[in-house]
């Protein structure tokens, strides 16, 4: 019986099913490295297509808004970049477990190039938030909750990178960005239930209530293409950053000598 | 029941040192009370204005003396390498931080509750106000001293560390300070305040029940430096 199953074991060792051979591979730098060069351009296209068609659906066919007029359009910017600069927080914390539980050094880097992108889309949220906030409300910036939970939100990032450039030994500080992004992640449900929590200033959810959308129709579908290439160029930029990070930690390694030596030649 | 006692050697342990080196119970005590007296000297006197702003000026002193305070709370086991008998410890290292924390609150944020009512009294709130004060000081200042806790487990390995800390720690104080101060204010204008005060009991559950994990993994990450 004992037998059986320690046979039954080793069989299953030597043929790992689909998923566990993926996630293995997945972890390889070398591998890694080529199927994201790969996959680069066509991210670029999908890229350009998406921002040029929202862009255009945005700031030309949408109809005006009937209260704010044009402003309204700033939205195509601000809602995409507030959207990514949470969606950004949730990637960099569940790839922070992910390297916590399985030391995956790739998870590690993914990790650690999310959070510059992240503090970018909150800063232009931010921005882009008080460009609108000055004909509208009549002031830059209002002590309103969101507009607060996202400042709170920038200062996460901050924090992150600051604790991950001032720890010398990059594994080392890798898990400690892990730890804070996970303590971090606590706040995003706070961000995003502050609308409920304090009823402020700031317009309630327009687009997620499904049920009856207050957003007309030709305003929703360049918004939703903006959102798609905010998050295309998250997934460039991320996938930059995470190349750049691992071509410098495995510099000593054979297959980066090989890399610099063809670009060379 | 081995757990039972190191929990409560590490508590008497980290109670003592405190209670030997007294300046480390007086210095938060005297950074709060001073924080506190800078405000209506830069604001003004008048009793209506001290009277709206008191709650805040409570809780933003009491989060930045529980910042201060903070920052030894590792600092001089790492020197000498009690913490590092203490990650190699058999018993599990999440109990033996909640007792070391504990003690922190025990001897950094207990003299300040007990100071409270004196500088209430002196913005002008009432009784009853003063009572939810010391309630929600009651119910936040573990979860200041818990989250504290993490950012410096993670901070302790570095030399210079204070901005950092403050960086890493002040953006995850602030739902603490949101209902604490918000609670007060509510009390102050006779209202029920049962909802901050259930929010920041929850957030003190959560704070008890899941920052230990958190401070145990980076004082492992901070001791393997």
């Amino acid at each position: 019986m004992n037998s059986n199953a320690s046979h039954v074991n080793s069989v299953a060792m030597k043929n790992p099913g689909f998923f566990t051979r993926w996630f293995h591979r997945m972890a390889s730098p070398v591998w890694f490295y080529q199927i994201s060069g790969k996959l680069l351009p066509w991210l670029w296209v999908l890229f350009a297509v998406l921002l040029v068609t929202g862009l255009y659906g945005g700031l030309v066919t949408a109809p005006a808004d009937y209260q704010q007029g044009d402003s309204f359009r700033i939205i195509y910017v601000h809602v995409p970049a507030a959207w990514m600069s949470m969606f950004v927080y949730m990637v960099m914390a569940v790839s922070g477990a992910i390297a916590l539980i399985w030391r995956m050094k790739l998870a590690e880097m993914v990790m650690v190039s999310c959070a510059p992108i992240g503090a970018g889309f909150t800063f232009i949220a931010l921005v882009t938030g008080s460009l609108w906030g000055k004909p509208m409300w009549g002031a830059w910036w209002v002590w309103d909750a969101r507009l607060t939970a996202e400042l709170i939100l920038l200062f996460l990032y901050l924090g992150v990178i600051g604790l991950y450039s001032a720890i010398e030994d990059k594994r080392m500080a890798s898990r400690a960005v892990a730890i804070l992004a996970l303590v971090g992640i606590v706040n995003i449900p706070i961000i995003h239930y502050s609308v409920e929590w304090w009823n402020t200033l700031h317009q309630g959810a327009t687009v997620t209530k499904f049920d009856k959308p207050s957003i007309h129709i030709d305003m929703l579908i360049p918004l939703l293409l903006m959102a798609g290439a905010f998050k295309v160029f998250f997934a460039i930029s991320l996938l930059l950053r995470t190349r750049n990070e691992l071509l410098e930690r495995e510099l000593p390694r054979q297959w980066v000598k090989q890399l610099v030596e063809e670009k060379d030649g | 029941m081995h757990i039972a006692k190191a929990f409560l050697s590490v508590l008497k342990r980290d109670v003592t040192v405190a209670f030997r080196h007294r300046n480390e119970i007086f210095n938060p005590l005297l950074f709060f009370s001073l924080v506190t007296l800078l405000f209506p000297l830069g604001i003004g006197p008048s009793p209506k204005l001290l009277q709206t702003i008191a709650p805040g000026i409570l809780w933003v002193a009491a989060l930045l003396a529980a910042l201060l305070a903070a920052d030894n709370l590792f600092r001089s086991d790492y020197e000498d390498g009690t913490l590092e008998q203490l990650v190699l410890s058999p018993q599990p290292l999440s109990l033996m931080v909640t007792a070391k924390v504990l003690a922190h609150w025990l001897v950094s944020a207990v003299p300040l509750l007990l100071l409270t009512p004196l500088l209430a009294v002196s913005f002008g709130l009432d009784a009853p106000t003063i009572g939810v004060a010391l309630l929600t000081l009651l119910l936040g200042t573990p979860v200041l001293s818990f989250v504290g806790a993490i950012g410096v487990a993670l901070t302790v390995s570095l030399k210079r560390s204070g901005m950092l800390l403050a960086l890493l720690v002040l953006p995850l104080y602030v739902p603490v300070l949101i209902f604490g101060s918000n609670a007060i204010d509510t009390a102050a204008s006779g209202l029920p305040v049962n909802g901050q005060l259930y929010l920041l009991a929850a957030m003190l559950v959560l704070a008890v029940t899941l920052a230990p994990l958190a401070i145990a993994a980076a004082l492992k990450m901070s001791v393997s430096q």
